[in-house]
């Protein structure tokens, strides 16, 4: 019985997938959208269902669908595992799945290829769900690079623009680093423990168990290699610059894939595997560091971004970088709680992009909007609620979340704290930026656009409002006192998590986080309400400012460090190298032929010649035999 | 048997070998004419033959006539396969001069 809800829990959006790509086109836009949505809502139902059992039953569900390889000693199955992390995973993906399928439906109504939108979205869920539900390391790497190549698929979804399939090169590329030290990682596992099985691995990982003196290095050297995997799928320094270019795709997609899901498979990996990075500290110390100084630059750069999704892609690198700092400090159910409040909001703020993108006709620059608050009130309102979320304004759900971070940042190291809180402030700043020059004020746009303004339909606007809604009350799995969601994952994290008990330290570390985000938002409401002031072109951005608008020049840096010396030595390769080894090859050739073309005179068709050559020749050997003796 | 070669000497049978062995090298050079030539390889592997005889006598030892049936079979089976490939040449360019057998030269 479990065995088939598990398949149809799995298999429902690839069926999805099948279909929309074969027959989507000839069934029509309806029924197309109808279907893709119709199937990952089952999934949903099925995740619902397994949720309850697991309550119910406290057991989770692990299920061997076939023996996949096995070398030696090393055994890899093709295995699901339904625990209390997986399915709250697979809650979230399929549920706001569910939302984004629904919003889709409207929003690429007008596309002649939707769908394709739609298999591509299905394969995506589809991926998504093997890399969570998989039991073992290497089925989650199936799903790792499945859901790498459909976030390929659908940036590169508008095909006809070459910048965008750039993009989709871009992120594919830069996935495939981070993924190769994924798969180093799983070899030296593999290579040292025999195993990759989640259950196994922790076993055999668990501090009783003494491990010989050289598996530790081993072990941190595996470590690190699966956080560079992290790094390169959740956007993180040194790898993050794909993910601000993958807003390239259709904003549903940003809204699925690179705000709510797929960019958070890292901090599930390393969640998943926490019990291997409790082993290695020093990799927990680079995992915070690295997560720390992500949060800030990604923050301080949406500081200056005029493009209404880029504010909102730097805003998802700074808070992914938030919960890897909470993974770096062991605090994984924190982080966990971070990434559900996350989804949440941020994708309730990708959608209402996507609305005032819609209304607009495709415009997103920030700086032609402005005013859209009467015009579009069910966006605006949902918006500021994700907004005051993400701020972390009290009693919004991002507030319980970021506020556990800072907290664990605090009692762990001040110098993260303060490097957080900073990168907090920022956000409130930013983000309240977005909202006033998006909703205030004037609006900024051409006549033409003024007269077409119209609130989105209701298929776009009710995804909206379940969010926001969500986004409100989120925050209540794991209030600090109840701590459902601590108590939930305790069976992942052996009791490891980190638990508030409400101190005037902790009221103060939440006054001082909210004051925070006030200072962010009245800051920005200084700045763009009362002065009214609208960002220059960008040809008048000088200084500091022009340096954080070009993203650092980070991209320039990636380009000139690697991406010009890899174009000068192909083409030195290209222009040098290959003619001269081509030239020695084809001088071998040019010889041979210019031989053969003498030789074959020879051969002249004669047969009296031939004959008598072969006389000739007989005779020949025949005196010499002679003659020899 | 001796008496043979003591009434004609074992050179003459060699003589008369090398000298049918020229005259069918000469065929085979000279002539055009496929079968001629043909005929001149058959004269020649005849001469062979003979000497092959004449020695097997001479040393009173049967290993060369042995060796002279095997090679009457084998040009039997020559013979015919080599007449079939004749015919059929003459059936696809309506002669067999063996000067106007060109197509396969290089």
């Amino acid at each position: 019985m479990d065995n088939n809800l598990v398949l149809l829990l799995l298999l429902t959006p690839f069926v999805g997938f099948l279909f929309n790509i074969f027959f989507g086109k000839k069934a029509g836009k309806g029924i197309a959208g109808a279907i893709g949505t119709g199937a990952v809502a089952v999934s949903f139902a099925m995740s619902v269902y397994f949720f309850m059992q697991l309550n119910a039953t406290g057991k989770p569900v692990s299920i061997t669908l076939l023996d996949w390889i096995q070398i030696g000693k090393l055994k890899v199955d093709l295995g699901i595992l339904l625990d209390q992390l997986s399915l709250l995973w697979l809650l979230f993906v399929t549920g706001i799945g569910s939302l984004i399928h629904l919003y889709s439906i409207s929003y690429m109504h007008d596309d002649e290829n939707m769908h394709k939108f739609f298999a591509y979205l299905n394969l995506f869920v589809f991926f998504m769900i093997t890399l969570v539900v998989g039991s073992n390391l290497l089925v989650m790497f199936i799903g790792w690079e499945g859901v790498g190549l459909c976030s390929y698929l659908l940036i590169g979804f508008w095909h006809k623009n070459q910048d965008y399939n750039d993009a989709a090169k871009k992120a594919f590329i830069m996935n495939r680093i981070g993924d190769l030290g994924f798969l180093i990682g799983i070899f030296i596992l593999a290579f040292a423990l025999n195993t990759l099985d989640f259950t196994q691995l922790s076993k055999l990982m668990s501090p009783e168990v003494a491990l010989p003196n050289a598996s530790w290095t081993l072990l941190s050297i595996a470590a690190l290699c699966l956080f560079i995997g992290a790094t390169g799928k959740s956007a993180q320094l040194p790898l993050y610059t794909w993910l601000p270019d993958a807003m390239a795709g259709p904003t549903p997609v940003s809204a699925l894939i690179h705000a709510a899901t797929m960019v958070t498979a890292g901090i599930f990996m390393i969640t998943r595997m926490n019990f291997l990075f409790d082993l290695t500290p020093e990799v927990q110390n680079i995992i915070a560091i690295v997560g720390a100084i992500t949060a800030l630059v990604a923050a301080s750069i949406g500081l200056l971004q005029n493009d209404i999704k880029k504010v909102l892609a730097y805003s998802t690198v700074s808070q992914i970088g938030l919960m890897f700092l909470a993974l770096g400090l062991g605090a994984y159910n924190v982080a966990v709680f971070h990434v559900i409040t996350h989804a949440f909001f941020k994708a309730c703020l990708f959608l209402g992009s996507g609305s005032v993108i819609h209304a607009l006709h495709g415009e997103q620059d920030m700086r032609k909007m402005g005013g859209l608050r009467k015009a579009m009130p069910i966006t605006f309102a949902t918006m500021l609620i994700s907004t005051l979320a993400i701020a972390g304004i009290f009693p919004f759900a991002g507030f319980w979340s970021k506020d556990e971070i800072l907290m664990v940042a605090f009692e762990h190291n001040k110098a993260l704290w303060i490097i957080g809180s900073i990168a907090s402030i920022m956000t409130a700043f930013y983000m309240f930026r977005l909202m006033y020059l998006t909703f205030f004020k004037d609006f900024r746009g051409t006549e033409e656009q003024k007269h077409h303004l119209h609130e989105s339909p209701s298929l776009i606007t009710l995804p909206l409002i379940i969010l926001a809604a969500l986004a409100t009350v989120g925050g209540l799995i794991n209030l600090p006192g109840s701590n459902w969601l601590n108590h939930f994952l305790e069976p992942i994290l052996a009791g490891k998590h980190e638990e508030h008990a409400l101190g005037s330290q902790e009221y103060m570390l939440m006054g001082i986080a909210l004051t925070g985000a006030i200072i962010g938002i009245f800051w920005a409401y200084a700045k763009y309400i009362k002065q009214g002031f609208v960002p220059k072109q960008d040809s008048e951005i000088v200084g500091v400012s022009k340096t954080i608008y070009n993203k650092y020049y980070v991209d320039e840096l990636y380009t000139f460090l690697i991406v010009k010396p890899l174009n000068s030595l192909s083409n030195f390769f290209r222009t040098t190298l290959e003619p001269a080894l081509g030239g020695i090859v084809y001088g071998f050739g040019s010889v041979a032929n210019g031989l053969s073309n003498q030789g074959k005179k020879v051969q002249n068709g004669s047969i009296g010649l031939y004959l008598f050559a072969f006389v000739i020749g007989v005779l020949a050997i025949v005196s010499y035999l002679f003659l020899a003796q | 048997m001796e008496n043979i070669l003591n009434q004609i000497g074992i050179e003459n049978y060699i003589f008369l070998s090398v000298l049918l062995f020229c005259i069918g090298i000469f065929g085979v050079l000279y002539r055009r004419n496929a079968i001629i030539v043909f005929m001149s390889i058959e004269i020649m592997l005849n001469a062979v033959n003979l000497l092959f005889i004449a020695f097997s006598t001479y040393w009173q030892d049967a290993k060369g006539e042995v060796f002279v049936f095997f090679s009457m079979t084998v040009a039997a089976a020559e013979v015919a396969v080599g007449l079939a490939l004749l015919v059929s040449v003459f059936r696809n360019i309506g002669s067999v001069d063996i000067s106007n057998l060109k197509n396969l030269k290089g």
